[in-house]
Parts: C-alpha cells; sequence; structure tokens
C-alpha cells in the first residue's frame, strides 16, 4: 500500500492520527448505515414483488375485459364515450425519508363521479362499467406501486454509494493512514536514536 | 403538494385509463415516447409507462431515477406483461444486495 507523502515530522503525524480516528470512526457509522439500509430493502423488496405480481394481475385482467367490451362497440362510439372523463385523479405526494434517502410518498385523490360513468348505460356494454370501476380501485394500488418502486430505485443507488464509500475507507484510506503514521514513527525514532548516538560519541572526545 | 397523474402508452391500453381520470397520452413507438417523457415530466408526478414502450428507452428512463419525482411506473399493456417487473426487481436487487432474495426459491 502506498504512502501518503508527507514529511515525516511531530505535526503530521498528530494531524494524521487525527484523521485515522476520524476515518475508522466515519467507517463504522457508513457500516452501521449500510447494515440498516440492507435490513430496510430487502424488506421493501418483498413488497415490492408482492404488489407487483397483485398489480399485474389485476391489470391483465381488467385489460382483458375492457377488451372484449371494445371488440362488441364500435370504434368511434367507444372513442367518444371514453374521451370524456367526469373524474379527475390527483396524487397528494409528499416525501419522506428513508435512512437519509429522499423519497415520495404519493396517495391518490379521486374525486367524486358526477353521476357516474362517463357515459349512458345504453350505449356501452356492461363489461365497460366493471373495467372502469376497477381500474379505479385499482389507481390507489398502482399509485403505491409507482411509490414502492421509486424507493427500491433510489434505495439501491444509495446502498451502492454507500458501499463504495465503506469500501475505500476500509481498504484504501485507513491502511494508507496507518502505514503513513507507522513510516513517521520509525523516522522519528530513528532520529531520536541518531541524535543519542552523537551525542554519545561528543561526549567521548 | 398536489401532482398529476398521466399514461403513455398505445390507444388501446390506456383509453380504459381515461374514464378513470388518469390523463391519456397516446404514442405507439420508441421516439414519440421519448418527446412525450420529456415534455410531460416537469408537469406530471406520476407517469405510468406500459412495458413495450419502456423497454427501449431504458437509459432514457434511468435519468428519472436521481429525483424522487417524477415517478415513472412501468406496467403491463393490452398485450400482457414481458417480464420488466421481474426484470426490474433482480436488477435492484443484485446492485443493492448481491444476491437473490425472491425468486431463487421458486427455480
Amino acid at each position: 500500500m502506498a504512502r501518503l507523502n508527507v514529511n515525516p515530522t511531530r505535526m503530521e503525524l498528530k494531524k494524521l492520527k487525527a484523521r485515522l480516528a476520524t476515518a475508522v470512526r466515519g467507517h463504522k457509522l457508513l457500516k452501521d448505515k449500510s447494515d440498516e439500509m440492507i435490513r430496510r430493502f430487502t424488506v421493501i423488496i418483498r413488497q415490492n414483488k408482492r404488489l407487483r405480481d397483485e398489480v399485474e394481475e389485476e391489470l391483465a385482467e381488467i385489460l382483458r375485459q375492457f377488451s372484449v367490451a371494445r371488440s362488441v362497440t364500435p370504434a368511434y362510439s367507444a372513442e367518444a364515450a371514453f374521451s370524456m372523463p367526469t373524474v379527475a385523479v390527483t396524487a397528494e405526494c409528499g416525501m419522506t425519508s428513508v435512512m437519509g434517502v429522499d423519497v415520495p410518498e404519493v396517495k391518490v385523490v379521486a374525486e367524486e363521479r358526477a353521476g357516474g360513468l362517463p357515459y349512458a348505460f345504453s350505449e356501452i356494454t356492461s363489461e365497460a362499467d366493471y373495467s372502469v370501476g376497477r381500474i379505479s380501485a385499482l389507481l390507489p394500488k398502482l399509485a403505491e406501486l409507482a411509490q414502492i418502486e421509486k424507493t427500491v430505485r433510489l434505495l439501491a443507488d444509495e446502498i451502492e454509494r454507500n458501499k463504495r464509500r465503506v469500501n475505500a475507507l476500509e481498504y484504501i484510506m485507513i491502511p494508507q493512514l496507518q502505514e503513513t503514521i507507522k513510516y513517521i514513527r520509525d523516522k522519528l525514532d530513528e532520529n531520536e536514536r541518531a541524535s543519542i548516538v552523537r551525542l554519545m560519541k561528543v561526549k567521548n572526545k | 403538494m398536489t401532482g398529476k397523474m398521466a399514461i403513455v402508452g398505445d390507444g388501446d391500453s390506456i383509453m380504459v385509463f381515461k374514464a378513470a381520470g388518469v390523463e391519456t397520452f397516446p404514442a405507439t413507438e420508441e421516439k414519440k415516447a421519448r418527446e412525450i417523457l420529456r415534455k410531460i415530466a416537469s408537469e406530471y408526478k406520476i407517469i405510468f409507462l406500459t412495458e413495450e414502450l419502456a423497454a427501449p428507452l431504458g437509459d432514457f428512463l434511468k435519468r428519472f431515477d436521481e429525483e424522487p419525482y417524477p415517478v415513472v411506473l412501468v406496467i403491463p399493456s393490452n398485450r400482457g406483461g414481458a417480464g420488466y417487473g421481474e426484470e426490474f426487481l433482480k436488477s435492484a436487487m443484485e446492485r443493492a444486495l448481491g444476491v437473490d432474495i425472491l425468486f431463487n426459491n421458486e427455480k
């Protein structure tokens, strides 16, 4: 391991010792952080998987149902019926923090339907009603999944970065400092011995 | 803070979302989807995107991973899912943990 390029003086030694202490403490903290993040991550990713499976299954069914409804309705009337939604969904967007990582927190706010579906019952088959109803019911879940997936992404990035930091400290920074401290100490000791020997020689003359 | 929701996808898959009150942006191919995403990214907080469009846009979508918002969620279209969800979970797991904790017991 390469040692740092510093002058072997007492001053430097003191400085390096302080740096080493900081590095060791930082390393310990980061390592703890990493452990905790990984623990949270495993919980969240399990949740993500479960939710994803649920949502995909439900969505596939809804879309299948809807395409049945579409196929028995002329394209232009379907287009007309669905192009004027009576509801507008918005999402309440907040922020929370998972281990110091800012993650989104989403809650769907659906405004009440004014008079039910956006079309007359006589226009469209009942399959469409069901699928519209179900997709409305699914939206909160979709938003939740969106939030969790984003959290997983952000957390995965942060874990990766943190791991790199821990490794840099553990395998580069700390050994380097230790080696340099040892070098300076050796050098200082050597100087001290040299001066003692010199004094003895002078005295003997 | 309230945000709007949008969906980008091909016409058939997104019509039902329109009826449910999500704003829709039809796009059938990669270039169009990219253009739309760029335009709506700052305005909408939650953007759904169908799998067919998401697959070729992989790198482009990475830029949304830096910030909490907008949240882009890839969903299967009416032609069914192509395993994007599983793929995503696997890659995230690999990066963060280095081991597979979800799918190994299924094989």
